[in-house]
């Protein structure tokens, strides 16, 4: 068995007559973590979402381990819990508290022992520097904490992958960094992580391997100094133009 | 085919003038709800206005009002006129007067929770806003709030107009002779000749009731969504 | 007020009411079942069935509980489907009911964010645990007050079940005022008897609808 751990085989994806995804190939080697950057409404968002399933598409396929993720199948769930995902817009369920957000799955999918579940999420919350907050309900947390909590969430479920749509998108400036080292941490750890993200910066710190994706299609891929001191496409170059704002007010100093 | 009608006791609505009745029967109860909703509607407005207003005596007596009618049902409410009243003031009303009154206070209470409703949905900050351009209350009220509030109430007005209507049937109950009334009779006159002929003319009588609620609710729905 | 005849007339009254209650919480509890079948049909927008249930919800919520009453007393014997009074008051209450519980569950269920599905699916949970342990706990708070409104306006709406002459009641005041001429008594027992079992139900409703609307999950 090679250690390709999720294996996507041009998949196409379209919806109302727009194809959104246009055959992309890909795969994810195990402890490797590939940042998925692009502009918006360029398909990464939609590719994470097909990998769980959570999209329908057209042809194509992917894989985890060698077992195809599909939609209405059997295994689904149970490949699902092997999966671990974090949205952009906050996803804690409001009825539970921090803690049984976290347990619920472990808990009533996998049929774990509860108090082992509590002990392990306990841990994992003191880790992401949240042990306080178990009680607490999600719309008492912050953005930023609201996300760890996420993170944690699916890090219960003993996850063979972590996907990360944009997790950092709809916080406050000051809440990024918080969430950004937790997924730096566990980059560390030799997780195998597929992240979306505007973070350029911290694409290329965490970063193994770069995947630029635009119409839907995967126009450049390298290693993240690679990538963004030399992008060998004109759309990355021109993409990546759009993060330099620096470079206007230093050459207004230097106009002095 | 036939057969089928005959046997359901269908065929009973065409005979002599058995549908006009009906129908008649179905107007009486229509035009005491509308009646009703007629006299609800500036009562009801009137009220939510002043269900909004700064004093608290006011606003009390209002509620109370509201509270007492809404918890009753609207049959207890009905004996208490019709019957009530005969035997404590002596007034001798008739069924239909009896019925028009109490959908009249029923309907204003209704309405005037609705309009009170309205009015404390517009955001505080849209009086505001219009204040901040100058404009005096009137204008306030003329060109922001009112419109904004008419949109939101006229479905739920119009959706209280088929809830009246619904209603109306109660008065059967005393003595009004409306559409279930006439299906009765109708029934009786016909039990031997057609022994199944309860079934079609109450068959019949609920098509009409729906035929008459329907195409008003779907208004309702219609003008919600257009406004929401 | 003739005290003595209140007196008199109390048991009568008791039995109506305790009649007027039963009928209603049978009535209400079936209206409940058949509203959240309803509503998990329209919200999994199961083809065809779903049609029927929007057909059923449209008929349910435009015509009177009188009229259905008459129409399932008086006129489904006549095909061969006999039913004793009980059995039709109850039967006419989830008819009705069952829409207007429908309607109520399914304003909550849409309530809840398409997220919190994705993210339970995305947990390894399957349709079932998803809608018990994520989408129903979230859907049921937000459906609670029109709940109770349901709860009391068919409490309400039993009052016509005199009608298909089951004796609650309406049905006692209006026999007992035939009888005796003791009007003023009759209606006062009535209403007495409509608040005390409605009063309560409407005082609950209000409290839990404050607490709703004072704050979410966590306080």
């Amino acid at each position: 068995m090679s250690d390709e751990l999720l294996k996507i085989d041009n998949l196409v994806k379209s919806f109302d007559g727009n194809t959104i995804l246009d055959g992309v190939s890909l795969s994810v080697k195990k402890s490797e973590v590939v940042v998925i950057i692009g502009p918006s409404g360029c398909g990464k968002s939609t590719l994470l979402r097909c990998i769980n399933a959570l999209e329908p598409i057209q042809s194509g396929s992917i894989t985890l381990d060698g077992e195809v993720i599909e939609r209405n199948s059997k295994t689904l769930p149970a490949l699902r819990q092997r999966i671990g995902m974090v949205f952009q817009s906050y996803d804690l369920f409001p009825h539970l508290s921090v803690l049984d957000n976290i347990v619920l799955a472990p808990c009533k999918v996998q049929k774990r022992n509860r108090d082992e579940a509590k002990q392990e999420a306990m841990a994992l919350l003191e880790r992401v520097g949240l042990s306080e907050k178990a009680k607490s309900y999600p719309r008492e947390l912050s953005g930023g904490q609201k996300q760890r909590v996420a993170i944690v969430r699916a890090l219960c479920m003993h996850p063979e992958i972590l996907l990360f749509d944009e997790v950092t998108a709809a916080l406050d400036p000051e809440m990024v960094r918080e969430v950004l080292d937790v997924m730096l941490d566990l980059a560390k750890q030799g997780r195998t992580m597929l992240i979306v993200t505007h973070e350029m910066q911290f694409a290329r710190a965490i970063a193994d391997r770069i995947i630029f994706l635009d119409n839907g299609k995967i126009v450049e891929e390298a290693k993240p100094d690679e990538f963004f001191d030399n992008p060998k496409t004109e759309r990355a170059k021109q993409f990546l133009n759009m993060f330099e704002f620096d470079s206007v007010k230093a050459r207004d100093g230097l106009d002095k | 085919m036939p057969d089928l009608v005959t046997e359901l006791g269908i065929d009973v609505l065409f005979k002599g003038t058995n549908f006009l009745r009906l129908l008649g029967g179905l107007w009486s109860a229509l035009s005491i709800s509308l009646i009703a909703v007629a006299i609800s509607i500036p009562l009801g407005i009137i009220m939510g206005v002043l269900m909004t207003s700064k004093s608290r005596i006011i606003k009390a007596i209002l509620r109370v009002y509201l509270e007492i009618i809404r918890i009753m049902p609207q049959l207890v409410l009905l004996f208490l006129m019709f019957f009530g009243t005969t035997r404590a003031f002596g007034w001798d009303i008739s069924g239909e007067t009896a019925s028009i009154i109490v959908f009249a206070l029923w309907g204003t209470a209704e309405m005037g929770d609705l309009v009170r409703g309205a009015l404390i949905s517009i955001p505080k900050h849209q009086y505001e806003s219009s204040e901040a351009l100058g404009m005096t209350s009137a204008q306030t009220y003329l060109y922001i709030i009112i419109p904004q509030t008419v949109r939101r109430l006229i479905p739920l007005s119009i959706n209280l107009i088929t809830r009246m209507i619904k209603t109306t049937s109660l008065v059967l109950m005393i003595g009004v002779v409306e559409v279930l009334k006439v299906a009765q009779q109708i029934i009786e006159a016909n039990r031997m000749t057609s022994p199944n002929v309860a079934f079609g003319i109450y068959l019949t009588v609920f098509v009409l009731y729906f035929l008459a609620c329907w195409p008003i609710s779907l208004l309702a729905k219609y003008l919600e969504k257009k406004w929401s | 007020m003739d005290g003595e005849v209140i007196m008199s007339y109390l048991p009568l009254y008791g039995e109506a009411a305790l009649l007027t209650v039963k009928l209603g919480v049978i009535g209400i509890v079936f209206a409940i079942i058949v509203g959240l079948f309803c509503s998990m049909i329209q919200y999994y927008k199961v083809p065809v069935v779903r049609r029927i249930v929007s057909v059923y919800i449209e008929i349910s919520r435009n015509t009177p509980l009188l009229v259905q009453l008459f129409f399932i007393f008086y006129g489904l014997p006549r095909l061969g489907i006999p039913t004793d009074a009980e059995t039709c008051g109850i039967a006419g209450l989830a008819f009705l009911g069952g829409s207007y519980m429908a309607e109520a569950f399914r304003s909550g269920l849409e309530s809840v964010d398409k997220i919190q599905t994705e993210s339970a699916y995305s947990l390894g949970m399957n349709r079932l645990q998803t809608m018990r342990y994520v989408i129903l706990p979230q859907a049921m708070s937000v459906s609670i007050p029109a709940f109770v409104a349901n709860v009391i306006f068919l409490l309400k709406e039993t009052s016509v079940f005199s009608a298909i002459s089951l004796m609650d009641l309406m049905f006692t005041a209006k026999d007992l005022m035939g009888m005796d001429h003791n009007t003023v008594e009759c209606l006062f027992l009535l209403v007495s008897f409509y608040l005390l079992i409605l009063l309560p139900i409407s005082i609950v409703g209000t409290v839990v609808e404050r607490r709703m609307r004072r704050a979410g999950f966590g306080n």
